[in-house]
């Protein structure tokens, strides 16, 4: 069986011809794999949905109940037939529920990896390694420049500025699904217990983290108004999604003091075209050594590219004697942009 | 090393100058000597690495790297020194982090051909943000919003002293300050400035209130034109002859005219200003004559010519070895007038005094002043000694009225800190033929209310995005008029309208007045100093 016929790109996304699903599609289609709740790869109105169970609870949670016809929640390594091939998620360690969707069928086994992370994150379960013949990478950060920094240390800049700065508010810019409960777990392991205050945007996926059994510890609304006195935010951590740190909304807060956790903070002049005061390197996506790092491990006949930075990881795998080729895919964000 | 790039990646983006001196105080509070001090050099940017050079640094990472992969990358970030900071594939932590110190005195001493060696073996052992700290060091190009003023404020803030005491002490020190560091911290006497010719502080004045008005009379108060330069303290002493700057900065390099002319022992505060070639001695030209030859390093022989610089002298600190500092103001312009009309030195003249009979009489004499150099009166208290900083009640400056004109809002941009969800920094224009061409930019001037209007007129009225900016409707038929307030005006080439305005400030935000009525710019062309 040629790879082409298991597994090919088509302007809807990754298609499977003889199981007849998409993985992650940009459009409503009959039936479709997730690999995890993000927006660019979870969309609502597919006639089916086969994720793991925390993926199909982040959707409900984001697009209501209906979102889908029918819904298979399928745990980790907990195999499916569709049409006569063989569907298992594994663990892709990028947010909870993230999972890399393992086709097979007549002996070839096609790992599609969604998006995806190497180092410890106490929100999701670990990246699983899974030999394949061909390999289906993102490529967000694929640059020899971003290489990301360990994350205790990131946290512990951002604790260190809220003692020097005890008066400012620090506002931390996160992604809601995945980046802020991770930012919160983080807070937590470095032993800070204070209650961390929550943009409304945030609440509904931090308490569906909760019910999935990661604790985050005491959080709280950031209104301004407590049983009809004046709060003071001085001092205190709130997080709010990237763009709600220098909107208005941030005005409720004296001298908010703007922090975003993204893997793009890398680069200084995002940081400066943000208004960023604190950058915190943080990402949950691969960054250039885990990516090279991932391919070297798996070892794959073939390495296929989806999103991001392809030419460089092309380059990279011509150097390192790895057959490789660009899927040229469409409608998948970087990540926070 | 890591402490003082951590300290960099702040400061960069610190907007405020409260935030900034904060996180430089908790350094010097939190690093031992000699790193503190070098610190301070770096920022002050009293470093100079001869054998380090920009192209060794590419050459260097062409050994290390697929160039393909680093031309992507480049491309990727647009600048060097990241560039390399990031994509350096050294080891991880391979080694011992090198002290901030080690790395200044290393590559200081470094010859040319060992520094490529050292300069990778520092890259294998630092992380990015370090290395990057380390490239933009030694390359001269740290950039990073710290005046050495704010330097040596946060030296003053960290040994709780007056910063004048900073400056005074500042030319006889060497990095890496720990003498300095020493007595800031109580554990030692305050250095003595061996130094030949040190700066004397300077004595500042205070604006004009209408109450002082009251107190001002020809028995106690002299007064004198405020002239449109940049106040500076010649001295010369020993053999030693410098110019500094209102804080104590040496500025010699760029006047080496003024320098050739210091052939006395004496130390004169005075006006720095250039002079019309081809008229006769010493006829002012305008500051924006003076900004060719400012914050310059060398200068040519041409500009010299084209562009020569003179002082006119207010004050006379010390003469002949004798402090005159202590002494009534009235006492030392007489020694001031003696000096000058006796060995009528080449590039001084005497700023002339303006005799007024009362307070009205200053008021016509800064409504019309005889000179478009002047920016205002200053007025002395006769009995005022030459004291350091802002005393009250001895000096007060009297600035003549703002230039006024009425420019239609194009663009706005964030701003920073507590404004930073606000568009609060404006680009405004006026009419020229039938468009409408940007004279000039402001962030203040309105009140918070203000401001929280404008905001919502930008939003509001936005018609493109480019990055953090926004544009605004503006046009014949719509667009909001601000009366601009600013001191001066410029010729520039660098601005479209070809003019520049100095301390540009939102005066009236006139809802009223529609934007075909804003000002042409040749009203403001009528401006310019002839
Ligand atoms: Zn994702
Ligand atoms: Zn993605």
């Amino acid at each position: 069986m040629r790879y082409d016929d298991l597994l090919r790109p088509t302007p809807k996304g990754v298609y499977c011809p003889p199981g007849d699903f998409y993985i992650d599609p940009v459009g409503a289609v009959s039936r479709a794999v997730i690999t995890h709740g993000h927006a660019d790869h979870a969309r609502a109105g597919h006639g089916a949905v086969i994720a793991t169970p925390e993926t199909i609870a982040i959707m409900e949670a984001r697009y209501g109940d209906d979102f889908t016809t029918t819904k298979t929640p399928r745990a980790y390594g907990e195999p499916i037939d569709v049409n006569g091939v063989n569907v298992s998620l594994a663990p892709a360690g990028h947010v909870l529920g993230s999972a890399q969707a393992v086709i097979e069928k007549n002996g070839v086994r096609i790992v599609c990896s969604g998006d995806y992370k190497r180092r410890r994150d106490p929100t999701c379960a670990p990246f699983e390694v899974v030999p394949c013949d061909v390999f289906i990478t993102e490529a967000t950060f694929a640059l020899p420049i971003f290489n990301h920094p360990d994350t205790g240390e990131e946290i512990r800049k951002l604790l260190a500025s809220v003692e020097q700065f005890p008066e400012r508010t620090h506002v931390i810019g996160a992604y809601a699904l995945g980046k802020a409960q991770r930012i919160i777990m983080h807070l937590r392991e470095e032993g800070y217990d204070a209650p961390i205050f929550l943009h409304g945007a945030m609440q509904k996926l931090c308490d569906l983290y909760m019910k999935f059994g990661v604790d985050l510890g005491p959080l709280e609304p950031a209104t301004i108004e407590n049983n009809g006195a004046k709060r003071d935010f001085g001092g205190k951590i709130v997080i709010a999604p990237p763009a709600a740190i220098q909107d208005r909304w941030a005005r409720r807060f004296a001298d908010p003091l703007p922090v975003f956790a993204s893997g793009w903070m890398r680069i200084r002049q995002r940081v400066r075209q943000r208004g960023v005061e604190l950058p915190l390197i943080v990402s949950d996506h691969a960054d250039w050594d885990e990516l090279t790092q991932t391919i070297k491990e798996i070892a794959p006949k073939e390495l296929w590219i989806t999103h991001g930075r392809d030419d460089a990881l092309m380059r990279w795998a011509e150097l390192n004697g790895v057959m490789a080729r660009p899927l040229h895919l469409v409608g998948y964000e970087d990540e926070n942009e | 090393m890591q402490a003082f790039a951590a300290l960099l990646d702040r400061l960069v983006l610190t907007p405020q100058r409260n935030g900034k001196l904060q996180l430089i105080v908790d350094y010097f509070a939190a690093t031992p000597d000699p790193d503190r001090g070098y610190a301070v050099a770096a920022i002050t940017r009293d470093l100079d690495f001869p054998s380090v050079k920009p192209a060794m640094l590419r050459s260097l990472m062409e050994k290390r790297m697929d160039p393909e992969l680093f031309a992507l990358s480049y491309n990727y970030v647009g600048d060097l020194a990241e560039t390399i900071s990031l994509a350096w594939p050294g080891e991880r932590r391979a080694n011992r982090i090198p002290p901030l110190s080690e790395v200044v005195e290393r590559l200081k001493e470094a010859k040319r051909a060992e520094a490529p060696q050292l300069v990778a073996s520092y890259l294998d052992a630092l992380e990015p943000p370090s290395r990057w700290a380390l490239l933009k060091l030694v390359t001269g190009g740290l950039r990073i919003g710290v005046s050495s003023r704010l330097a040596k404020s946060a030296l003053a803030r960290f040994g709780d002293k007056d910063v004048t005491e900073i400056e005074e002490l500042w030319h006889g020190l060497e990095p890496p300050y720990e003498q300095l560091f020493s007595w800031l911290e109580g554990r030692a006497d305050k250095p003595i400035n061996q130094m030949a010719a040190p700066f004397r502080p300077a004595m500042l004045a205070h604006p004009l209130g209408d109450k002082d008005l009251e107190d001002i009379a020809p028995e106690t108060h002299a007064a004198e034109w405020k002239w449109d330069g940049v106040r500076v303290q010649a001295v010369a002493e020993g053999d030693a002859r410098r110019l500094y700057s209102r804080t104590g900065d040496d500025i010699g390099a760029a006047f080496p005219d003024i320098i050739d002319a210091l052939d006395f022992r004496a130390a004169i505060d005075g006006e720095l200003m250039i002079f019309d070639p081809e008229a006769e001695r010493y006829h002012p030209l305008s500051f924006g004559d003076l900004q060719q030859r400012l914050n310059r390093k060398t200068v040519s022989k041409k500009r010299l010519a084209s562009h020569p610089a003179f002082i006119r002298a207010y004050d006379l600190l010390h003469v002949d070895g004798d402090d005159l500092r202590a002494l009534p103001f009235e006492d030392r312009r007489q020694k001031l007038e003696k000096f000058i009309s006796s060995r009528q030195p080449d590039r001084f003249d005497l700023s002339p005094l303006v005799r007024f009979a009362n307070v009205d009489d200053l008021a016509q004499a800064r409504a019309a002043p005889p000179h478009h150099a002047v920016e205002g009166l200053m007025i002395k208290r006769l009995a005022a000694p030459y004291v350091p900083g802002r005393p009250k009640g001895e000096w007060w400056k009297w600035k003549r009225d703002p230039f006024l004109i009425d420019c239609v809002m194009m663009y706005a941009q964030r701003g920073h800190g507590r404004r930073s969800s606000f568009y609060s920094d404006f680009t405004f224009g006026v009419w020229r033929g039938d468009d409408i061409v940007p004279v000039g930019k402001a962030y203040f001037g309105f009140t918070d209310d203000e401001l929280k209007q404008l905001d919502r007129f930008v939003r509001n009225n936005t018609t493109d995005r480019f990055g953090p900016v926004r544009q605004v409707a503006f046009g014949a038929d719509e667009g909001l008029v601000l009366e601009i307030a600013f001191e001066g005006l410029n010729r520039s080439s660098r601005h479209k309208s070809g003019v520049a305005m100095r301390f540009p400030r939102i005066n009236r935000i006139r809802w009223d007045k529609p934007a075909a009525e804003a000002d042409r710019l040749e009203s403001l062309e009528a401006m310019l100093p002839s």
